[in-house]
């Protein structure tokens, strides 16, 4: 433990999102609480075992310590703790879990998990995703889709790849086809078991361009070590305008129609 | 060498130990049907809109059941006290009357269920959708009598809520949707169907599993105390107080079983 | 009394329910179904410690394939290939194409990892730790002549037996066994085409049956069979601990036990308590949906929780014993130790959500538990404090014993301070179902718990035999433990960090910069590389056993002999009996005048003064 306090920072990999920094800071500060702990009592009991070595003390004493430091110390942990909870952790965790971006000022993109495989459900250039309800899912129909939706008809399909303009908040609205699987991009700081029949958002602002890595950090049956072809591509505006100008399905064109699951 | 505490009590917890022993255990039984509660409530509360059917049960057969583990209650206490007064033949008669109430509890409780497993629910290839019960069927037909017929919205196994006044509407007037006489549906003109098992839906899943498992506690604690009716009971002459014990520690068992039952009579026939 | 006239006296009337006095029984009662409280203790301690080994031999399977995926298995490759056959991958050389062996699958990697991690807590730890120390030791310390009931006891040790045979059954059979983790999600667990995982179902309501009927038993016996004088502030700390253990089982096995039984249900009834609407399985067109996965993961954590501080208490009992007897000294605060068990036995129902952070919860729900979560953290940091503090002022013997109860302190500190960053949610997000999260369990549950364990087998194994297991032998079986855990489990929490996965058959090379050149995200070459090192450690520990295993048989007839019955000078009262203490525990019935840590009292003879005992 005492080698990953040292190394702490490096062990932690790229952060690429905006509140990202935060988890790592916050990893770090309780790693400090840890440390002091571990520091403090290995201490003393290193101590303890060669003061009080039998060979040394022969005579044991009956009422021990008599001291109140444990008690303070007790109290300290708690204040720690208090403060850990309520500075940090609550208040960030309401603003990932509550105040998740609006449609316009964000992109949205909707992610159905599958053994073992991504599929990704872009609105495409209309920003607006077609109805979807959980009853019409099927393996046909990976997102249930509602397919007379006009809205609809312009939305994009991929499998695994999926591409973001940088700087922009995005919400992924995931959930999966079959088991539950786990969304995790890690250098987005963001993590989120999606579960067939419900529909859960997580967001980041991604602050680098780059492809990224999606893990599935869930176990989902026996391929869910080669469920590794996932990848977040954060694009800068013009390569992002690019991308979606060629996959948006041409007028008339029934959308799932224009770009198969590969 | 005798474990202390079997019969008298422990003067300073004033209990003995079969005594503590069944408290702890229907303490656990408590988490038992506590989380199966829990259950209910978080299927329910998910459950879209409409596809938690209600009132597919037969409250007054449900009704009766209840007065008589309600009064299987009673008698089991009646039993015990009559120990306590030293009347054998008196506990003999009231032991008795717990167990046949148990055995009608069982019975009502068999013939709903076989109501239910023979209650069939088919969605047709025109859309529409009918539920009756079987009374016969071939390799080409089925036949439900009393068939009720609507369309078919949602997925087999639900009826919408609105049905209901649809069919009691149907009932008053004698005509509507409701037929009296048997339908014969062609096993071609079947999309999809079953019977009303817990296969059915949530709903019936969790009724026949709350049910169920209250059922088989039903048994077992009937057959205990049909043992200490009939043979267990020669230990009255041996150790007269050892046996009002097990007489007691079986009654608060019963007890048990018929609160359990009071909770789940309203939730799933009622509500 | 005549042994033979006995026998027949009690045949006559044998359904009274109590004739469990016969004097030379035969070797099938006396062992096999006996309802001594003693001789099933024992019977639960051999059974589970080979579930241990059973548990070590799993992961030793599967820590190959993470240090070397797709290698062929060294030794035992061939052999597994014949027992689950179809489960094993041939490898091929590249050149010759010629067998050279098997490697692991995905599948066979998986049903080792759910059965690794079902048999180390429910047919190793907890039996170990509860039933087998509980039934030896809490009769004899507070001086009852038995269990409350015995017959009772028999029961649940052979429930649990059968239970472990039907989990080891699905090993035999096609498919092998499960393969959804030892939390046996839905509806991974439901969609899953082996049977095994049916076994599994049906093996853990047995198991959780032998529990309720074991915690039923403890709770009763110690608040009935209390020898006169025992109150409850004289009980020693170890009593205290199982009784608040069996708290725990009773209460937090039936949910499980119902979230089996749903499981189950939808398996073989065809019903959708965890399957959703819109589940598009192709094994499973047929389901009525409209369930909850999320219900599943309720119940099982909601035992889940309380079930790691089955693991733990009993583990702290036996320290709190231990270090009591080797400081010469009380334990400091014994009453905050006490009470702390209690609130923590309170506490760990309501934390059990921790565990689901990142299934979609909102702020209120997630800042409930984790400030409960946080809480419950304090009667642990006073628990580790009293411990802690008590070696001050002592005359610490370190003998085998207490060098495994001493290294538990530290090792379970590690542990429990990692669990910190688990529990706040925010840190959740990078650390959870990493390789964080298993070194955090293990350090509380191996170097802490298995350790514990050990020191508990080394202290009270004179009591059971008379004799000594060798120190010296001991000691090295400690230091060699002790180092190889460390160097197992420390790179593990570096590996979290990094953002490694568990339940990744390949050790996470998939997800590796090899594998993926270009993606950011992807696990550095030096923490795959830890996989290795991890490994051999592995084997090293298990090697280390060795010793000890040779040395637990060995000593049982050639040990050194006791100098009497109370080797330790200690003060509780199952050393004021016999050794071995004879059917019936005490010759006398005791009677109880001090409390139970009476070490050095001033102004005494010697330095203990036994509870029994007017001082
Ligand atoms: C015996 C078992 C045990 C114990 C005691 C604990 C104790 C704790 N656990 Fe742990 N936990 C597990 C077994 C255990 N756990 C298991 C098996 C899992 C994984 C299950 C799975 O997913 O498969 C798990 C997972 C787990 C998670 C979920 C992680 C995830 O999946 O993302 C969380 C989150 O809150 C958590 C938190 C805690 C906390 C806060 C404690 C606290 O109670 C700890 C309190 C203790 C302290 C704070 C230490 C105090 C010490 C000192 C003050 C002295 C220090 C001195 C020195 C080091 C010298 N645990
Ligand atoms: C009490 C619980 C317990 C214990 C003791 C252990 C002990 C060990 N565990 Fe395990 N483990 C779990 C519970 C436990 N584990 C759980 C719950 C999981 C999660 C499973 C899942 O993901 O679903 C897990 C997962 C797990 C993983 C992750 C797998 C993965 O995610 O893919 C790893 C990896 O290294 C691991 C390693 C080890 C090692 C090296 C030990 C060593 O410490 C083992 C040491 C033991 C010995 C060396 C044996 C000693 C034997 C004796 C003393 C017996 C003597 C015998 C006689 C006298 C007859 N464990
Ligand atoms: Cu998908 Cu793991
Ligand atoms: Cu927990």
């Amino acid at each position: 433990m005492l080698q990953e306090l040292f190394n702490l920072p490096a062990n932690l990999p790229v952060v690429a999102s905006e509140h990202g920094a935060d988890v790592d800071n916050f990893i770090i500060y309780i790693h400090w609480l840890m440390a002091a702990l571990f520091i403090g009592w290995s201490s003393y009991y290193i101590y303890v075992l060669w003061r009080f070595n039998g060979k040394k003390n022969k005579k044991a004493d009956y009422h021990g310590a008599r001291t109140h430091v444990s008690s303070y110390l007790e109290v300290a942990v708690a204040i720690v703790e208090v403060v850990l909870l309520t500075a940090f952790a609550i208040p960030m965790w309401a603003k990932v879990v509550e105040e998740v971006p609006k449609p316009e000022e964000s992109t949205q993109i909707r992610v159905m998990a599958q053994q073992f495989a991504w599929n990704f459900m872009h609105p495409g250039a209309d920003d607006k995703f077609g109805k979807q309800a959980f009853d019409l899912v099927s393996e046909e129909n990976k997102f249930g889709r509602d397919l007379e939706d006009e809205n609809g008809k312009d939305d994009i399909f991929t499998l695994n790849e999926i591409h973001l303009p940088v700087d922009k908040k995005v919400v992924f609205h995931t959930s999966s086809l079959d088991v539950i699987h786990s969304f995790k991009v890690i250098a987005m700081r963001i993590c989120q078991d999606t579960i067939p029949g419900m529909s859960i958002p997580v967001w980041c602002e991604p602050l680098k361009v780059g492809r990224y890595q999606i893990n599935c950090a869930q176990l989902c049956g026996n391929g869910h070590t080669a469920m590794t072809g996932g990848f977040l591509n954060v694009d800068s505006q013009e390569d992002y305008d690019a991308w979606l100008a060629q996959n948006t399905p041409a007028d008339g064109e029934e959308g799932a129609g224009a770009l198969s699951f590969e | 060498m005798e474990v202390p505490y079997t019969v008298k009590n422990r003067p300073d917890t004033g209990l003995y130990n079969a005594k503590i022993g069944i408290w702890l255990f229907l303490a656990s039984e408590v988490m038992l049907f506590g989380a199966l509660f829990s259950s209910y409530i978080l299927l329910r509360v998910t459950a879209q809109e409409g596809e938690w059917p209600t009132e597919l049960l037969n409250v007054p057969i449900g009704t009766v059941n209840t007065l008589v583990l309600i009064l299987s209650s009673v008698t089991v206490v009646m039993a015990w006290a009559s120990l306590k007064l030293n009347n054998f033949k008196k506990f003999k008669f009231y032991q008795g009357l717990t167990v046949i109430c148990a055995m009608i509890f069982v019975m009502i409780k068999s013939y709903e269920y076989r109501d239910k497993f023979t209650h069939h629910d088919v969605i047709l290839t025109n859309g529409m959708r009918v539920d009756g019960h079987l009374v016969e069927e071939t390799s080409e037909y089925i036949v439900l009598s009393h068939p009720l017929e609507y369309p078919a919205e949602k997925g087999i196994g639900y009826r919408p809520t609105a049905l209901h006044e649809a069919e009691e509407e149907a009932n008053a007037h004698g005509g509507g949707h409701h037929h009296t006489e048997d339908r014969k549906i062609m096993l071609s003109d079947i999309e999809k169907r079953t019977n009303w098992g817990p296969w059915a839906n949530t709903y019936f899943a969790i009724y026949f599993t709350l049910t169920g498992l209250h059922a088989l506690h039903v048994i077992g604690g009937a057959l205990v105390m049909a043992y200490f009716w009939g043979p267990g009971s020669r230990m009255w002459k041996k150790n007269p107080e050892q046996f009002t014990n097990r007489i007691e520690v079986s009654g608060l068992f019963w007890h048990f079983v018929d609160l359990v039952w009071i909770f789940l009579f309203p939730i799933l026939y009622l509500l | 009394m005549d042994s033979t006239e006995a026998k027949e006296h009690h045949g006559a009337e044998h359904d009274a329910g109590h004739g469990h006095d016969h004097h030379d029984p035969g070797f099938m009662r006396k062992y096999i179904f006996s309802t001594d409280h003693k001789i099933i203790g024992i019977q639960y301690g051999l059974t589970s410690l080979l579930f241990m080994l059973a548990g070590f031999f799993l992961i030793a399977v599967m820590r190959w394939s993470i240090a070397f995926p797709g290698e062929p298995l060294p030794v035992i490759g061939s052999l597994l290939n014949t027992f689950m056959a179809g489960m094993t991958s041939p490898v091929l050389d590249p050149e010759t194409n010629e067998l050279i062996g098997y490697a692991i699958s995905n599948d066979l990697y998986n049903s080792f990892g759910a059965m690794h991690g079902t048999i180390m807590v429910f047919l190793a730890v907890v039996p170990l730790a509860f039933a087998a120390f509980g039934n030896y030791v809490v009769p004899l310390q507070i001086g009852a002549i038995d269990m409350a009931f015995p017959r009772l006891n028999m029961a649940s040790y052979h429930l649990f037996l059968l239970g472990g045979l039907v989990m080891l059954g699905s090993f035999f059979i096609p498919g092998g066994p499960a393969q959804a983790g030892w939390t046996s999600y839905s509806p991974l667990a439901t969609s899953i085409p082996t049977d095994g995982q049916l076994y599994w179902l049906i093996a853990m309501v047995i198991i959780i049956t032998s529990s309720l009927l074991g915690a039923v038993n403890f709770i009763a016996t110690i608040i009935q069979l209390r020898a006169p004088g025992m109150t409850w502030m004289r009980l020693p700390f170890f009593c205290w601990a199982q009784f608040v253990t069996a708290f725990l089982l009773l209460l937090a096995f039936p949910p499980l036990e119902v979230g089996a039984l749903l499981q189950l249900m939808d398996r073989v009834a065809g019903t959708s308590f965890y399957l959703p609407t819109g589940l598009a399985i192709s094994s499973m067109q047929d389901v009525s949906g409209g369930g909850s996965p999320l219900l599943y993961q309720h119940l099982f954590w909601f035992l889940g929780h309380p079930e790691v501080y089955v693991l733990i208490l009993p583990a702290m009992g036996v320290v709190s014993e231990i270090i009591a007897n080797n400081t010469r000294k009380p334990i400091w605060g014994y009453k905050s130790l006490v009470y702390s068990t209690l609130v923590l036995g309170f506490l760990s129902f309501i934390v059990w959500a921790h565990h689901m952070y990142l299934t979609g919860m909102g702020t209120k729900i997630s800042t409930f538990f984790q400030t409960t979560t946080m809480i419950i953290s304090i009667p642990s940091v006073i628990i580790l404090t009293c411990l802690f503090i008590s070696l001050w002022g002592g005359s610490i013997r370190f003998n085998t014993p207490m060098l495994f109860a001493l290294a538990f302190l530290p090792m379970f500190g590690i542990g429990g301070l990692t669990g910190l960053p688990l529990g706040f949610n925010y840190s959740d997000i990078h650390l959870h179902d990493t390789y964080y999260v298993i070194g955090h369990f293990h350090y509380v549950v191996a170097p802490g718990t298995i350790f514990a364990l050990i020191a508990g087998i080394y202290f009270w194994y004179p009591k059971l035999t008379g004799r000594y297991m060798s120190e010296f032998w001991g000691k090295v079986h400690f230091w060699c433990s002790f180092v190889f855990m460390n160097l197992t489990f420390q790179p593990m929490f570096a590996q979290g960090m990094a953002g490694m996965e568990r339940r990744m058959a390949d050790g996470g090379a998939g997800y590796s910069v090899a594998n993926n050149p270009d993606a950011i995200g992807a696990l550095a070459d030096q923490f795959l590389k830890l996989n290795v090192n991890i490994t051999f450690a592995a084997y090293a520990l298990g090697l280390s056993q060795i010793p000890f295993i040779i040395n637990l048989f060995y000593s049982i007839s050639k040990g050194r002999s006791v100098e009497s019955d109370n080797p330790w000078q200690s003060t509780t009262l199952e050393w004021q009996t016999p050794t071995p203490p004879p059917h019936g525990n005490f010759t006398t019935p005791p009677k109880v005048f001090a409390g139970p840590y009476e070490y050095s009292v001033p102004g005494a003879a010697q330095d203990y003064n036994p509870q029994n005992q007017k001082s």
